[in-house]
């Protein structure tokens, strides 16, 4: 039994929890599968690596929503735990009937990156070392640098670690430094605007409209989200390029001082379409503005269900 | 791109920058005719999907016009709608979307003469990078 499985069962007897969800190995190498967990015993195929990419809060909250009266422990890595803070800060979780189970996190795998390095061809088999990845294939077996297959959203990520937990098991990690946060969007603002949008026009064409981004990300919790409303029908559902772009924009906007930059969209993205620079540059604006960084505090309110008298105005007439 | 006349949406506020147009009108103030008006209860009715929708139907350009920080009816509605907008804002700039296109003012029910200048200084700076192009949705 690995230590994590070990100091888990004791959260799960010691805090009586109807429920701890987690990771366990998926059915894809390299894939870790939400795990939910109901009876001790079956604690022992809980994993943490670098494949558990998905964002458990999303899964929290489904939970909480079937049913409200459980107790439930989750394992968090910095992104799961300040969403999960986040959640609560918007009164879609509460705190006390949550217990935090923070583990320390060094990223997770992008799937587009991965499919790229190895040129599309599939893995069967992996190894995972501490600074490489080995995967093996049909003819062909490859030893991958962690960093070339790490989410973008990890490489820059500053809260590693859960900034609020009632548990941590393992020692924290270090976050990235801080000019890497925004590096992608201070690259992009040297562009024209022009050429900015050559960028996004390029990337977003891309889109499917397959939805993934947002049923992968915990904040977009709405029951109706306004691409699904068809009276009025604000946006078209097709491939159209306009449609996919206001698309794109408005889940920027109504993700504004609410994304804590986990990049579970990005990941679920099928077709790898940068949707990390747009977010980020939302996120930017956000704590430079307003001082605000999502998911931190669970007290505060989010930044844009909140005002000061004399936020700058520069902009209006 | 000498005789391109814009088309400007505004969304006014119906207690201060739509009696502010309405004041202008009855002063008998001169500004351009471009506009058309969508009367709102408050600026921060104004959700940012409905200027984006303004542009993807072939408006050159969008004004959002509310009270003053401090004048709003419903108290609070402008000082949220100020955040939202500075995002919005950021956000179209970042995309690429000229910012000319969209523009955001406080006019009070007073304030005749301020309301016409809003109008001419916006069209003016829409006419300088003609016509809405990158958002407008070909049918
Ligand atoms: S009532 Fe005019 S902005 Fe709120």
């Amino acid at each position: 039994m690995s230590n994590l499985q070990e100091k888990v069962k004791k959260i799960f007897s010691d805090e009586k929890l109807d429920l701890l969800i987690g990771f366990e190995k998926g059915t894809l190498p390299l894939r870790a599968a939400p795990s939910f967990v109901r009876k001790s015993e079956d604690l022992d195929k809980l994993i943490f690596d670098i494949t558990c990419q998905n964002n458990l809060a999303k899964h929290l909250l489904n939970e909480i929503k079937r049913n409200p009266d459980q107790k439930i422990g989750i394992i968090a890595k910095g992104c799961d735990a300040r969403a999960i803070i986040h959640l609560i800060s918007e009164k879609q979780l509460e705190r006390k009937k949550i217990i935090i189970i923070g583990v320390p996190c060094c990223g997770v795998i992008s799937p587009f990156k991965l499919k790229n390095v190895l040129n599309g061809r599939e893995v069967t088999d992996c190894t995972i070392n501490n600074e490489t990845v080995i995967c093996k294939g049909k003819d062909y077996e490859k030893e991958i640098s962690r960093t070339d297959i790490l989410s973008g959203y990890c490489l820059s990520c500053q809260y590693p670690n859960a900034p609020e937990y009632d548990y941590f098991i393992g020692e924290q990690t270090k976050p990235a430094p801080p000019e890497k946060q925004f590096e992608k969007v201070d690259e992009l603002e040297k562009m024209t605007p022009d050429e900015r949008w050559e960028y996004f026009k390029k990337e977003y064409s891309k889109c499917i409209r397959c939805n993934a981004c947002r049923n992968a990300c915990p904040m977009c919790f709405c029951d109706e989200c306004f691409i699904d409303r068809n009276k009025p029908r604000w946006v078209g559902k097709g491939n159209d390029i306009s449609d996919i772009m206001i698309y794109h924009i408005m889940r920027a906007i109504h993700l504004a001082g609410r994304c804590t930059s986990c990049g579970a969209c990005s990941r679920a993205c099928p077709m790898g379409i940068d949707i990390e620079a747009l977010n980020k540059r939302v996120t930017k604006e956000i704590k430079e503005r307003f001082g605000f960084t999502a998911g931190l505090d669970c007290e505060k309110n989010p930044a844009l269900a909140d005002y000061k008298t004399d936020d700058n105005d520069e902009f209006i007439m | 791109m000498e005789n391109f006349e814009p088309k400007i949406m505004t969304f006014l506020c119906n207690w201060c920058s739509y009696a502010g147009a309405d004041l202008a009108g009855v002063s008998r103030l001169q500004y351009p005719a471009n506009t058309r008006v969508i009367r709102v209860p408050c600026s921060g009715r104004v959700d940012p999907l409905f200027i984006l929708k303004c542009l993807q139907d072939g408006y050159d350009g969008v004004l959002v016009s509310g009270c003053h920080p401090g004048d709003c009816h419903y108290l609070s509605g402008n000082y949220f709608a100020r955040r939202k907008f500075a995002v919005l804002k950021a956000s179209l700039e970042f995309i690429g979307v000229e910012s000319e296109r969209v523009h955001f003012s406080w006019v009070s029910a007073g304030e005749g003469e301020k309301f016409s200048q809003v109008i001419s200084k916006v069209i003016e700076s829409v006419k300088k990078i003609g016509p809405a192009q990158k958002l407008v949705k070909k049918r």
